[in-house]
């Protein structure tokens, strides 16, 4: 357990680093996050209450998308690509002889890293946001923890997700075409585009049942109030059921990719 | 600073400079000015040379290629079904109407398009500073921006390309305009126009990474999220943010201005209707500014010495 907590810290630190970089990504998240802004406020004045959301609430759920687009990795970009490079050099043999899981391994630094996307790319876009809108924040400290559970299982859903896409380089070698896959998959199904309630019958219920519900909709959901009381353990449950089911089938294909290992170039 | 001509005409020759004499010819054509064309002419030659490198690599695995340009496709489309999706709910946004958003959508789409597949890669600029790489493209003979901008041509980004041809085609087909000769030749030209506008914010972008080498984030709040608010009617943004790409960041001038001339519909900031032609004039402002900003960028930069 020291271990991981201690790769966990080091996967913090090490985005800690690039300090420009985050600067620069606080600094696009901020611009998309007014154009977005806008192009909702004209839908919610034409249809106010929309999907359910006033037109605070539309806005609110704007700016959380911005903040937590680094931290959940809707696109993608965190480990997942040092592991397909791995796995196609042939590092990944170091790896598992090394007396460490190498699934929790990558979830204790890939956590880290999303705890500090989530602090240096989330906050001052919330802030100006605010600043800059009316937007409903919860009055409750309860809400705002209820939120950071929600945010932390989201954040195991994406990393359990990547870590399946990353174990497809098993069989493709070449991972491009799974990590662009899943970096679609995760903008549109998370409710990145639009929130999820807006989509249309059948395509709507799809969509929120989907995993990557959980990297957006529900965290936000859950920051505007909508889940409380029994309806908060179900959004929970939600979420820890997908994390459960899809971190064992990564430990599943693992066995399965270990066994067919074959190092290239050695 | 080399010797000026007077001062060698000025010596005896000696072998040794009546071989180096082809050079200091070439130095005086510098000096005179005729290097402009004939760099420029070799810039893109080799611009040529090195794409058509990069495509010839890219097209030996043709699936792999086939399946990034699909995905480039998609992820753009993506954008246009996020407007479908928000006329599911309403029947025009700020008052524009599906296709009219459409036409807006297209000609950003595919001006930025055709930016991104010639010019993108010079926001690999950035990387190429860290790593030190950047050298091994000064001490060619060759326009350093030519082969940055050539650097790892991505062909897969004709799916962006064409997801922006396909919305500007259902456009011209759906739209309700009177059609002028104006009009028609409005078209071409605000493509060409808005390409050459983003081909200055790229270049402009990479100059800003001489210094913020980590920094390529900036640039696509630039280059996508302009082409991300350019894809909306200008009614729908606050006053300022309209003003700011208007006469900051011109970025009004690729699809805003010239398509609200062939909507014949009014400028938020009250422009008169023939300053939509003046993109091509703020295009060539703009390149001229990127240039400069780029051999600016150049001048300063100082290798890691890793």
């Amino acid at each position: 357990m020291r271990l991981y907590s201690v790769v966990a810290a080091g996967g913090f630190r090490r985005y800690a680093t690039y300090r420009v970089a985050t600067a620069a990504g606080v600094f696009t998240n901020t611009v998309f996050g007014f154009i977005v802004a806008y192009t909702y406020m004209a839908l919610w004045e034409t249809r106010p209450r929309l999907g359910g959301y006033d037109m605070s609430e539309a806005l609110t759920y704007v700016w959380l998308g911005q903040a937590l687009l680094a931290a959940c990795a809707m696109m993608g970009g965190g480990f997942e690509e040092e592991m397909v490079e791995r796995i196609r050099t042939g590092d990944i043999a170091v790896d598992l002889y090394r007396p460490v899981d190498l699934q929790l391994w990558w979830l204790a630094g890939d956590l880290g890293r999303a705890a500090f996307q989530l602090l240096g790319r989330g906050v001052v876009p919330m802030a100006l946001g605010a600043l800059a809108f009316d937007l409903a924040l919860p009055g409750s400290p309860v809400t705002w923890v209820a939120f950071l559970v929600s945010v932390t299982l989201g954040a195991v859903v994406s990393f359990a997700l990547r870590f399946l896409v990353a174990l497809s380089a098993f069989w493709l070698l070449d991972g491009a075409g799974a990590m662009q896959i899943s970096m679609l998959a995760g903008l549109f199904f998370s409710g990145m585009v639009l929130p999820l309630t807006l989509f249309p019958g059948l395509l709507g219920e799809v969509a929120r049942a989907m995993p990557w519900s959980s990297l957006l909709q529900v965290p936000a959901d859950v920051f505007l109030g909508k889940h409380t009381g029994w309806g908060l353990v179900r959004a929970y449950a939600f979420q820890a059921g997908w994390a459960v089911a899809l971190l064992l089938a990564g430990r599943l294909l693992q066995s399965v990719a270990t066994r067919r290992v074959v190092v290239q170039g050695g | 600073m080399a010797e000026t001509g007077a001062e060698r005409a000025g010596r005896a020759e000696t072998g040794a400079e009546r071989a180096g004499r082809a050079e200091a010819g070439a130095e005086w054509f510098e000096e005179a000015g005729f290097d402009r064309r004939s760099r420029a002419v070799e810039g893109v030659r080799a611009y040529a040379l090195i794409v058509a490198m990069w495509v010839r690599s890219t097209l030996a695995y043709r699936a792999s290629f086939v399946m990034t340009a699909a995905a480039n496709f998609m992820v753009t489309a993506f954008d246009f079904v996020t407007i479908m999706l928000m006329f599911t709910h309403v029947d025009a946004l700020a008052g524009y109407s599906l296709p009219e958003v459409a036409l807006l959508y297209g000609t950003s789409a595919t001006a930025f398009g055709l930016s991104d597949l010639l010019m993108g890669s010079v926001e690999r600029l950035g990387r190429r500073v860290r790593d030190g790489t950047l050298d091994t493209l000064l001490v060619r003979p060759v326009p350093v921006l030519a082969q940055i901008a050539a650097d790892r041509f991505a062909l897969r980004r004709v799916g962006r390309l064409t997801q922006g041809l396909v919305v500007l085609g259902y456009a011209l087909v759906s739209v309700d305009v009177d059609w002028t000769p104006l009009k028609v030749l409005m078209l071409p030209l605000m493509v060409l126009t808005g390409a050459a506008i983003f081909g200055a914010v790229f270049v402009a972008g990479a100059a800003f990474q001489f210094w913020a080498q980590d920094a390529s984030q900036v640039q696509h709040a630039f280059t996508y999220g302009g082409t991300t608010l350019l894809q909306y009617p200008p009614a729908v943004f606050a006053k300022e943010l309209v003003r700011g790409v208007t006469f900051v960041v011109p970025l009004a001038f690729v699809s805003w201005l010239p398509t609200l001339y062939v909507l014949d519909r009014d400028y938020p900031l009250g422009l008169p209707s023939w300053a939509a032609f003046l993109g091509p004039a703020v295009a060539c402002g703009c390149l001229v500014l990127a240039g400069l900003a780029w051999r600016t960028g150049l001048r300063s930069y100082r290798s890691t010495g890793s």
